[in-house]
């Protein structure tokens, strides 16, 4: 494998979102991730990111095993400050707020941030309970509120026709997809701005897999998504923009369709025709 | 050919299974011994009546229960110093359970089978099952009212049982009275003597705090003489009747009802009656006092003590052995330091329990319990509270040797919650402590319980510690009964496990015990696998609420 070309890119991020459908559009961005640099011990696995999210859109991150795109979805909501010896430089911005400020309040962040991680991982309780873990923490009780919640995120989530009538069962006697349309409906139970998907259908059969890519295309009306995916057919189909990373660097950022016809980056035209990765 | 059969690994499969099956025959073998033994305690065996000829040619009759039977070869009995004929091949000898120790000074008689003349077992026999001086073997003679004698012969035997029933429901009276309520004059008393030293103490005793406290006081005494002149009333008819009954040797002995627990006919009864017998005597077995240097008698302190220890150690160890595992799993940093701490832990589990009864004596009940008597009750001194071995000290002794094995368990419980579910329940906001209460511990919790029955197994049959700080031969309240504060944690108790120690190597009639001590080893082992079926019952619920940890 070559080694990649020195490690500065810096992108001008806004001229690639006003290009994203080919009108001129002025898209808000929700979060920019400035000067990122994250370490492993030593180790480091993120090399000066910079990149922006627009709002109420799909980014996808693409790229071959390890390349540290989940590393850096879990900097957005700072999933990977539990893991032991980790260093993080630079800031991530939403809404121009840091989040690795020190006055910020990680739980209350995450609230506003929901992440669904790539194997279904429901709480052995029973549906109800989980669609309302979030609202239960916050010490919402009002049991009104909780079952117009739970109506309500799993239509938002494809799934309350399916288990309408057993929501005190037990979570895990659901299959896996539905496993996993319900750890969303968990997610958006509790109204984040933005939801990070890891890999959200890469534990599911394609049925499945075809559910939660409709799922995202739904949800992306209310909500900024950041979806890691590996299977660059399907950030082909579900995301608006494409951000294609390689050894830890942000290799390339542009929307979908541009990025998958004209890729600007050798690496990136050699990654998508299936020359590496 | 050998070459190919070791191959096959079948000689390794042949060594497993042996290894296996000796297991179960030593844990079936000693189950099925104590069993035996301890269940066949309460059947009423027949009662022989043999004629024997005595060392010097006299021939006498001998009744009692046949217990056991030896056979010794010629040579070992000759050099033993039995005289042995040329044509006899073996000694046997007969164990007899003859009683009436009030008259001839022992239980038990060894006899030769080959000086038995004749055995029967006359139906009239009788066992009287007495609260003194053990069993009575004999024939009933007279029933008597006072010095006037009311039944002889066949009769005798009907009027006897009226008049037991009488005399034993009376029995349960005065003990009623003398130990519920005269009980609690007592306690009353002792305590307006302890609140009067104490306002003493604090110089707070005048004249208004005498006045109040002589009228309690009063009050008591009424209360005091009218039960004492209930029991006189009791005690004069419970002295009333007796039974006239001959020994072997024809010699009469007139015995009390008031001194009687039973009379049967075993030679009379049926297998159906001997059944009816049997479950009341386990029955009375569970739910009595011990009497007779607890060689007589039921267990049931015993097993109220265990039982109670038991509970009181799981209600300590539980959640200081869950919160050193969360700590230790969850917080502490991963390190030289912790994993130091959790070598210690471990190491913990294989001190030897005894010296846990030494660290319970010398830290718990001297400087611990010491001091808390300074500071709290100072008006019982000299006589100590909580400095003298009690329930409490026992049962914090006994959670502290098993809190190893809560610890670890728990700890391992803990490690295996998945990392997925932990983060799915942050990235919803919750933070860590949140999560622990609301996911990770729940999900813990068939480890914590399966720590926990370890520690119960563990704990219910330790006897050695016990010994040191709390447990005794004879306690004459139980820790919990109707005085306030109701569970009283200072006082010592009974142990199953004592029990059988103390039955066995520390009475004064070990023959007449033994049957007891496989009965209470039985009861011990019962106890246990109950505590633990309670416990596991509890586990397996929980792991199918919470299987997630399969998956």
């Amino acid at each position: 494998m070559s080694t990649p070309e020195p490690r500065s890119h810096s992108f001008d991020a806004s001229s690639i979102l006003r290009n994203a459908h080919g009108n001129n559009d002025p898209v808000e961005p929700c979060i920019k991730v400035e000067n990122l640099n994250l370490f492993y011990g030593k180790k480091q696995a993120l090399h000066n990111v910079n990149m922006e999210m627009p709002k109420k859109k799909v980014t996808a991150y693409i790229g071959p095993s390890g390349c540290g795109k989940s590393t850096l979805l879990r900097c957005i909501n700072r999933m990977n400050d539990l893991v032991d010896n980790v260093t993080i430089e630079g800031r991530i911005l939403l809404h121009d707020d840091n989040i690795y400020d020190k006055s910020v309040n990680v739980a209350a962040l995450r609230r506003r941030i929901g992440m669904v991680f790539q194997k279904p991982n429901p709480f052995p309780k029973s549906i109800f309970e989980n669609v309302t873990y979030g609202l239960r923490i916050q010490g919402i009780n009002d049991k009104r509120i909780l079952e117009e919640t739970v109506e309500t995120s799993l239509r938002g989530a494809a799934l309350w026709d399916e288990v309408k009538d057993r929501l005190n069962d037990n979570a895990l006697g659901l299959s896996g997809g539905q496993q996993q349309r319900l750890v969303i409906a968990r997610a958006i139970a509790i109204a984040p701005e933005v939801l990070l998907l890891d890999e959200p259908a890469s534990a599911l059969d394609p049925i499945s897999t075809l559910k939660i890519e409709e799922l995202i295309n739904e949800l992306k009306e209310k909500y900024t998504i950041v979806i890691v995916t590996h299977n660059m057919q399907q950030a082909a189909r579900v995301s608006d923009y494409t951000a294609f990373m390689y050894m830890g660097e942000l290799i390339e950022m542009g929307a979908t369709s541009q990025l998958f016809t004209k890729p600007t980056k050798k690496q990136t035209e050699d990654y998508i025709t299936g020359r590496y990765g | 050919m050998i070459k190919v059969w070791f191959k096959s690994g079948s000689p390794w499969i042949w060594l497993n299974a042996a290894a296996v099956s000796t297991c179960l025959i030593m844990v079936i073998g000693v189950l099925g011994l104590v069993a035996v033994r301890g269940a066949g305690h309460f059947w009423a065996s027949p009662i022989v009546s043999l004629n024997y000829q005595e060392d010097d040619g006299q021939v006498k009759t001998i009744i009692g229960e046949h217990i056991d039977t030896t056979v010794t070869p010629a040579v070992m009995a000759k050099s033993t110093g039995f005289t042995m004929a040329d044509n006899e091949d073996v000694l046997i000898q007969y164990l007899i359970k003859t009683g009436n120790r009030d008259l001839t000074g022992s239980d038990f008689r060894w006899i030769q089978e080959r000086h038995v003349k004749a055995q029967t077992e006359p139906a009239n026999l009788i066992v009287v099952e007495r609260r003194e001086w053990g069993n009575f073997y004999g024939q009933l003679a007279a029933v008597k009212e006072g010095d006037k004698v009311i039944a002889t012969g066949e009769q005798a035997w009907t009027v006897l049982q009226e008049r037991l029933n009488v005399a034993l429901e009376l029995h349960e009276q005065i003990t009623h009275l003398e130990k519920k309520e005269v009980g609690a004059i007592n306690y009353g008393f002792e305590q307006l003597r302890l609140k009067q030293k104490g306002l003493e103490l604090k110089n707070a005793w005048n004249a208004e705090t005498a006045k109040e406290f002589a009228a309690k006081k009063a009050a008591y005494d009424v209360d005091y003489k009218r039960y004492q002149a209930q029991l006189a009333e009791l005690y004069q008819k419970i002295r009333r009747d007796s039974l006239v009954a001959t020994t072997e040797s024809c010699a009469e002995l007139v015995i009390p009802l008031s001194k009687v627990v039973e009379v049967t006919q075993p030679n009379k009864m049926g297998v159906f009656t001997k059944i009816g017998h049997y479950f009341k005597k386990l029955g009375y077995f569970l739910s009595e006092d011990p009497r007779e240097a607890n060689t007589e008698g039921g267990i049931f302190p015993a097993i109220f003590g265990t039982i109670m220890m038991v509970i009181m150690m799981s209600i300590i160890v539980t959640p200081f052995g869950v919160i050193a595992a969360v700590y230790l799993r969850e917080y502490a940093k991963q390190g030289f330091t912790t994993r130091l701490i959790r070598i210690a832990v471990n190491n913990l589990a294989g001190v030897p329990s005894i010296v846990y009864g030494v660290f319970g004596l010398g830290f718990f009940v001297y400087i611990l319990g010491g001091n808390i008597d300074k500071l709290f009750f100072p008006e019982s001194a000299p006589a100590p509270v909580f400095g003298t071995p009690g329930l409490l000290w026992a049962s914090i002794t006994l959670a502290l040797l098993t809190l190893p094995v809560v610890i670890v368990s728990t700890e391992e419980g803990l490690a295996r919650v998945p990392k997925a579910i932990r983060e799915g329940s942050l990235a919803l906001g919750a933070t860590k402590i949140e999560t622990l209460w609301r996911t990770v511990l729940p999900m813990a919790s068939p480890a914590m319980m399966t720590g926990l029955i370890l520690a119960v197994a563990r704990a219910a049959g330790e006897v050695a510690p016990l010994m040191l700080v709390g447990v005794v031969k004879l306690a004459p309240t139980l820790p919990l009964d109707g005085n306030y504060p109701f569970l009283h944690l200072d006082r010592k108790f009974m142990h199953l496990g004592f029990h059988i120690y103390d039955v066995g190597f520390q009475s004064p009639n070990v023959e007449a015990a033994r049957p007891l001590v496989y009965a209470t080893s039985l009861l011990l082992v019962l106890v246990i696998i109950g505590l633990n079926l309670a416990a596991i019952l509890i586990r397996n619920h929980l792991r199918e609420k919470y299987r997630a940890l399969e998956g």
